[in-house]
């Protein structure tokens, strides 16, 4: 380690390099930029390294009559190939309910659902022998969308509501009332590193699980279950992801557990990296969501009474879906009082790929609920949506309570909304838009300002704990590491920036490390934006045993009383000590008082652990507090419309976002615009198609179209909210950030709406189901202005 | 065998799998910085920069990016090849990765080495042309075809706007610092800076083709097992190919063919590659009209098309990615006779005209419509190829409009793609030739729209009628990209704007060239 120059000049006037609030860089940036860092598909293969490719249900629902595996067998470089009969331990790897074979026993649930898995020399040979499968099919009757399983009460599982006072009767007692429904479309992960494993047996008969995970400890669970190992028999690590987003939560493990499976039967090391193409078909993705909604409200559009549905298609299994259907339940009234309420989510079934995590986490998609039936009030009374929305926010006194029974505190979207509405010059745009639309042809341009109030913590109490461990070693260089994952969001730079803050020492003097399953067990997976809540109060706490063991070594050692030591600038300083410098102080390098720490034996290792207080909620009867508080954002979008086309142009973005004190604002700032591009591809270009067989059609990325740099605006400003520190004591009073900034991206297609409601002066809300490509837009133009042909024809119906 | 230039040093390859360079780097040469995102061309994090020297007698060279995964080994004959892990010189970053780090860019890192050889080609060419204006477009441009789902893209745009600002890395001479396949040990990295005698190599500079008869006097081959490919590098030398192999497989960018190898895992027993040979990269120019080469790249046609028809560069820059248009070639895109090609339709309004030459060197001429027979299905014969594309210049009076629809703007394949040539007799119709894409099972024209039009006077209520008549002539699919009924709809909304804009031809109409400030009484921007 590089030594400091240590003048008592330099030791006052030079800061601390990384500390919290900091923007430091990730720290990856370097490996990435020179293509060092490794991913698991870059790990350098053993000699004799094997890889893996899966066999695939032909059809949606059927029976597996028979199956003749022969030439698979018989194809060049295969090695091993296995179905489920050759698993020793459980079949069934269902991460919280059963129902996710790791291979099909006899009914198959979705084209693609794997049968059996080849290990072979070469992943192209691999590919080439699952194609040489003979499997013979029973077909059977196959449910496909969502409406066919809510008709037949199809459910992974069962349904469940929360209500608040009687929202029929406050519907009735209003002087308006509307309806509307909504058909959300899901969504593709699109990683950009796909689904890999690599799995090394060990010698004690367990196996050494290398996996782009975001829930290593699951992996672990789940590979020793299907070996029918004890868990301590599987280490799993994960250095880093090339991007999960909820994909990898649950996702990841089925690929483990077939490399495992394979590396079991041949003594090999045994990579699965999935080709894009299959990753696509096989893995599950963001839910669609059939919604709807019958609210009354006032003149004002102030809402009175609010009846929803929601409800996701989950596909084959349970997965996550639970959960999924809950937040988009919790968050389908998004910032505002729903009156007297109940929200009803079903978790239907299907035969199609079980959908699973996605940032937000079902959150979305509920808000989309929310926020069109504000908009759809607005157009009935002929306001501007801001204003409908503004009416309906959640009080700070009145009106905040959740219709789930949380109270609303430090509510702070009001404020927010007002400084954006300002600092975007929003109403001077709207003027200026309603006399470009009335002049121009066929280009109309849309302006919208929406909030997000999202809840963070884990609905499921038991996930909001974390650990950590923290070694010093004698040169003053630290260790860090904890249960949560790299997956690009900065989570390692972060919760190394509350290691420096601790000690106060130079952010390049701490080393993070991969997640490990036998450095910190039992963790949860890193998701509901919650990683630097909960490990950077999980590696404080370690920080702070250590800090105190070495307050009360230095206390001793310099017969000072505690509160004489702190810890600045790289050293630790003692004020009142007998070899005192100028000032009354001592200062030690923090090197040289570690050694000497050290020296008097004192352990310089320690566990941390944390868990979130204050949330509860009950399922039964559908009230609590299941959120430790809410993380806040608001976004002002303009777009320009084609309406010949259907075609459009996001023109300029404003936001404004909630993260209580930044950690480290760079990262802050990257999570904010990189979630906001990722909703806004969800609710424009991102199609998902099955064609009428239940076959994925957009199954790769030339069919399938994620944001591309030429789709951002051009004009996107990003602010923090200033001088905001979270009221509860989170992590040195920040706020979650990688799942809120993604639904400011809803301000995007209300802007697009908007644009389209010009054709009709506003008075009426176009049909828009997402993802609003342009064929869909103009089909929102078609029905505009089929609605004004109506209207004129009955005008002048009136007339004779 | 063929020779190359990796990351500054000469290679030789006679029996490697004659198969993707992404699986060549990854695989053979170890070098596991280029990474696979989609293995289909779609994503960018295989990028790397392939230099050709711009000619026999200097050692300049000029690199472009191109895709690894969908560029196949047997492309590489005699040219330069640069990865992520050369670009740093002895620990100093590249402008390309030092704006990367200072602006955040990477996030999750596995698209980043992608990005970052993007970035330097574009830094390279804005330095190579003695400071070309570079603009935010122009980065957007070279960024397309890098997909990145972790940051947004503004932190990526934002370290191309610093990069170019940042000098440039001293004399082009680097220290090679990858690893040597085998050589992946520990400690490695500390043995090479304990023994600061680094074997310096110019990675923008290759030195001097060690074998001489490595380059140019014969063209290059691979084979292993019973595959092979070739890169013949005259024209003698494919007809003798092709007499040998009549139904070889043609490969002019590869950027189609490679999918064969990369989403199906199908072997193709013998390629031959058509872009070593210099008669099949010509374009040449007379009065009426250009004669362009099968294997010339859309990338050298953008500005040749900018200048004569507009429209046509400004769809290329739609075309793929940069990536794409570094390798796709004209001849490719005609040859592979996809109904989603976006270049036929256009140049079948523009009336162009296909030369096919056989491996006895006989030629013959036919206007292009008449190539595509039926889906997929050419008048190409065995043994034959495309040799060039002659292309009429617009006269007095005429024009050409060209429309392509997505569902993203950047780097997607079109739903429709409308190409409109029109001459013009004061306000009426002297003749018009409309071809689509996407709305048939071959690139074709609207007889029945065109006979509405000709003769009639512009106006959006004519070309309004006359897209009435499309469901004469179409009967398009509904498949993943577009319904049916949209594809009709919006292939007559195109016409309905095309007479707008031949009416009053200096008005903002299209979205792509709208930008943040737009208040729509603008006219174009130069």
């Amino acid at each position: 380690m590089r030594k400091l120059v240590d003048t008592p000049e330099l030791r006052r006037n030079r800061q601390v390099k990384g500390k919290v609030g900091q923007q430091s860089e990730h720290e990856s940036a370097l490996k990435h930029v020179t293509g060092k860092a490794q991913y698991v598909d870059d790990i350098p293969e053993i000699q004799g390294t094997l890889h893996t490719a899966v066999g695939g249900s032909a059809y949606p629902h059927a029976r597996i009559l028979s199956m003749d595996l022969s030439r698979v067998w018989s194809a060049p470089g295969v090695k091993d190939v296995i179905t489920a009969q050759d698993v020793p331990g459980h079949v069934d790897i269902g991460p919280v309910f059963p129902g996710d074979p790791v291979l099909v026993e006899s009914e198959c649930e979705y084209i693609g659902q794997p049968i059996f898995a080849v290990a072979a020399t070469s992943y192209e040979a691999a590919k080439q022998a699952v194609k040489l499968a003979d499997i013979e099919y029973e077909e059977l009757p196959a449910v496909l969308d969502v409406s066919a399983g809510l008709k037949e009460a199809f459910y992974v599982r069962p349904p469940h509501s929360q209500v608040s006072g009687d929202a029929i009767v406050a519907i009735d007692a209003a002087p308006n009332r509307i309806s509307g429904r909504q058909y959300v479309k899901g969504q593709e992960h699109f990683y950009l590193e796909g689904q890999a494993s690599m799995v090394v047996p060990t010698e004690d008969g367990g196996m050494m699980v290398y996996t782009s995970s975001q829930h290593p400890t699951e992996v672990q669970k789940l590979v020793a279950e299907v070996m029918g190992l004890p868990f301590n028999q599987v280490q799993v690590e994960v250095r880093r992801m090339g991007g999960g987003f909820g994909g990898k939560e649950t996702q990841a493990a089925p690929v483990a557990c077939i490399a495992a499976l394979l590396a079991h039967r041949t003594g090999k090391p045994v990579k699965y990296r999935m080709s894009r193409q299959d990753d696509m078909v096989m893995t599950g993705k963001r839910h669609d969501f059939l919604n709807t909604y019958e609210v009354g409200f006032d003149e004002r559009g102030r809402i009175q009474g609010t009846k929803m549905t929601v409800t996701g298609k989950c596909g084959n299994s349970p997965d996550l879906s639970d959960a999924i259907v809950d937040r988009a339940m919790f968050h389908a009234g998004n910032a505002y009082f729903l009156g007297e309420a109940e929200v009803t989510g079903y978790r239907c079934k299907t035969h199609t790929v079980s959908n699973t995590a996605f940032r937000g986490f079902g959150g979305p998609q509920g808000m989309m609920l929310g926020e069109q039936m504000i908009e759809d009030i607005a157009y009935h009374l002929g306001l501007d949506p801001l204003e409908v929305r503004k009416q309906n926010l959640f009080g700070k006194d009145e009106r905040n309570t959740t219709h789930y029974g949380q109270l609303v505190e430090d509510f702070m979207l009001g404020d927010m909304i007002s400084q954006l509405e300002s600092e975007s010059d929003y109403q001077a745009r709207r003027q200026a838009i309603r006399i470009f639309n009335q002049t121009s042809p066929y280009l109309k341009k849309g302006l919208a300002l929406t909030p997000v109030m999202f809840g963070i913590s884990f609905t499921v109490q038991h996930l909001n704990q974390a650990g950590a461990l923290l070694h010093i070693y004698t040169d003053g260089s630290i260790h860090l590491n904890h249960g949560g994952t790299e997956m690009g969001q900065g989570l390692f730079t972060k919760v190394a920036q509350v290691v420096a803050e601790e000690f106060q020492v130079d952010l390049d003097r701490i080393a993070v490390s991969a997640t490990r399953t036998d450095k910190v067990p039992n963790t949860s997976p890193t998701a509901a934006s919650s990683g630097s809540d909960l490990n950077g109060m999980a590696a404080r706490d370690a920080c702070v045993t250590i800090k105190s063991r070495l307050t009360e070594f230095a206390s001793e050692h310099y017969g000072v009383s505690a509160n004489q030591i702190r810890f600045e600038n790289n050293h630790v300083v003692i004020t009142g000590a007998p070899q005192a410098e100028e000032d009354n102080e001592q200062w030690v390098s923090f090197a040289d008082f570690v050694q000497l720490a050290y020296m008097n034996r004192i352990s310089l290792s320690s566990t941390g652990y944390y868990k979130t207080p204050k949330i509860h909620y009950d399922r039964e009867t559908g009230k609590g507090r299941p959120f430790f508080y809410f993380a806040n954002g608001a976004a002002v979008s303009e777009v320009i419309v084609d309406t010949l086309t259907g075609e459009y142009k996001v023109l300029r973005v404003d936001i404004l976002h909630d993260v209580g004190s930044s950690l480290n604002p760079a990262i802050d700032i990257g999570q904010i615009e990189g979630g906001f591009v990722q909703g806004m591809g969800w609710l424009t270009t991102e199609e998902l198609l099955w064609d009428d067989t239940g076959k994925l059609i957009s199954n790769s990325p030339a069919n399938y179209k994620i944001p591309t740099a030429g789709d951002i605006p051009e004009d996107f400003r990003v602010k923090l909210v200033n001088q905001h520190p979270n009221a509860e004591a989170t992590i040195y009073r920040s706020k979650a950030v990688g799942e809120p900034p993604f639904m400011l991206a809803i301000s995007v297609w209300s802007a697009i709406r908007n644009a389209v409601a010009s054709l009709a002066d506003y008075r009426y809300a176009p049909p828009l189901d997402p993802p609003a490509t342009p064929e869909r837009v103009l089909s929102a133009v078609s029905a505009t202005r089929q609605y004004l042909a109506q209207v004129k024809g009955a005008l002048e119906e009136g007339v004779k | 065998m063929i020779s190359f230039c990796l990351n500054g040093v000469w290679k030789q390859e006679y029996d490697v799998d004659p198969s993707t360079l992404l699986r060549y780097l990854r695989s053979v040469q170890g070098l596991t910085g280029t990474k696979e995102g989609c293995a289909s061309g779609d994503c960018g994090a295989c990028t790397v920069l392939i230099g050709n020297r711009n000619d026999e007698t200097s050692n300049d060279w000029q690199f472009e990016s191109a895709n690894s995964c969908i560029t196949l080994v047997s492309q590489l004959n005699g040219k330069a090849l640069l990865t992520v892990e050369a670009l740093a010189n002895r620990g100093q970053l590249h402008p390309a990765q030092q704006a990367m780090v200072d602006c955040h860019g990477s996030q999750c890192g596995f698209c980043t080495p992608g990005f970052v050889m993007s970035l330097a080609g574009l830094y390279r060419q804005a330095n190579a042309a003695d400071s070309i204006e570079v603009n935010r477009q122009d980065i957007v441009e070279a960024l397309a075809g890098n997909l990145c789902r972790c940051t947004g893209y503004r932190p990526i745009i934002e370290a191309g706007q610093k990069m170019l600002s940042m000098p440039e890395p001293q004399s082009g001479v680097q220290q090679q610092e990858f690893q040597q396949p085998g050589s992946q040990q520990l400690g490695s990295q500390q043995k090479s800076s304990q023994h600061p005698d680094p074997q310096e190599v110019a990675i923008w500079c290759p030195p001097p083709v060690p074998d001489a008869a490595a380059k140019h006097n014969a063209g290059g081959s691979l084979a292993q097992g019973n595959r092979s490919a070739n890169a013949p590098v005259t024209e003698k030398e494919l007809q003798l190919l092709l007499a040998d192999d009549p139904n070889a497989r043609l490969v002019a960018g590869a950027t189609d063919i490679a999918l064969e190898v990369t989403q199906q895992f199908r072997d193709i027993d013998n390629t031959i590659y058509l872009g070593d040979i210099d008669t099949l990269q010509a374009i040449t120019e007379n009065d009426q009209d250009f004669v362009i080469g099968s294997a010339v790249s859309y990338s050298r046609l953008e500005s040749l098309f900018d200048q004569y028809f507009p429209e046509f560069g400004g769809m290329l820059r739609r075309l793929g990615s940069r990536q794409i248009r570094n390798q796709g070639t004209l001849g490719g895109n005609i040859g592979n006779a996809s109904p989603i090609g976006d270049t036929p339709p256009v140049l079948i309004a523009l009336g162009a005209d296909i030369q096919l030459m056989n491996h006895h060197g006989q030629e013959r001429w036919m206007p292009l419509e008449k190539f595509f027979l039926s889906y997929k299905k050419t008048a190409l014969q065995p043994g034959e190829y495309i040799r060039s594309i002659r292309v009429p210049k617009l006269g007095e009076e005429e024009a050409l409009k060209v429309y392509k629809i997505s569902k993203r703007l950047e780097d997607d394949i079109s739903a429709v793609l409308l190409a409109v040539w029109c001459k013009q007799s004061q306000q009426s119709i002297a003749d018009i030739r409309v071809a689509f894409g996407g709305m048939a099972a071959v690139p074709m024209r609207a007889a029945s729209v065109e006979a509405a039009l000709q003769g009639k006077t512009i106006s959006p209520q004519v070309f309004e009628q006359a897209g009435q008549q499309l469901q004469k002539d179409f009967q398009p699919l509904t498949d993943v990209r577009a319904s049916s009924g949209y594809r009709l709809q919006v292939a007559a909304n195109l016409l309905q704007k095309c007479a707008w804009e031949l009416m009053s031809p200096d008005q903002v109409t299209r979205i792509e060239d709208i930008h943040g400030d737009f208040s729509g009484e603008g006219q174009k921007h130069a």
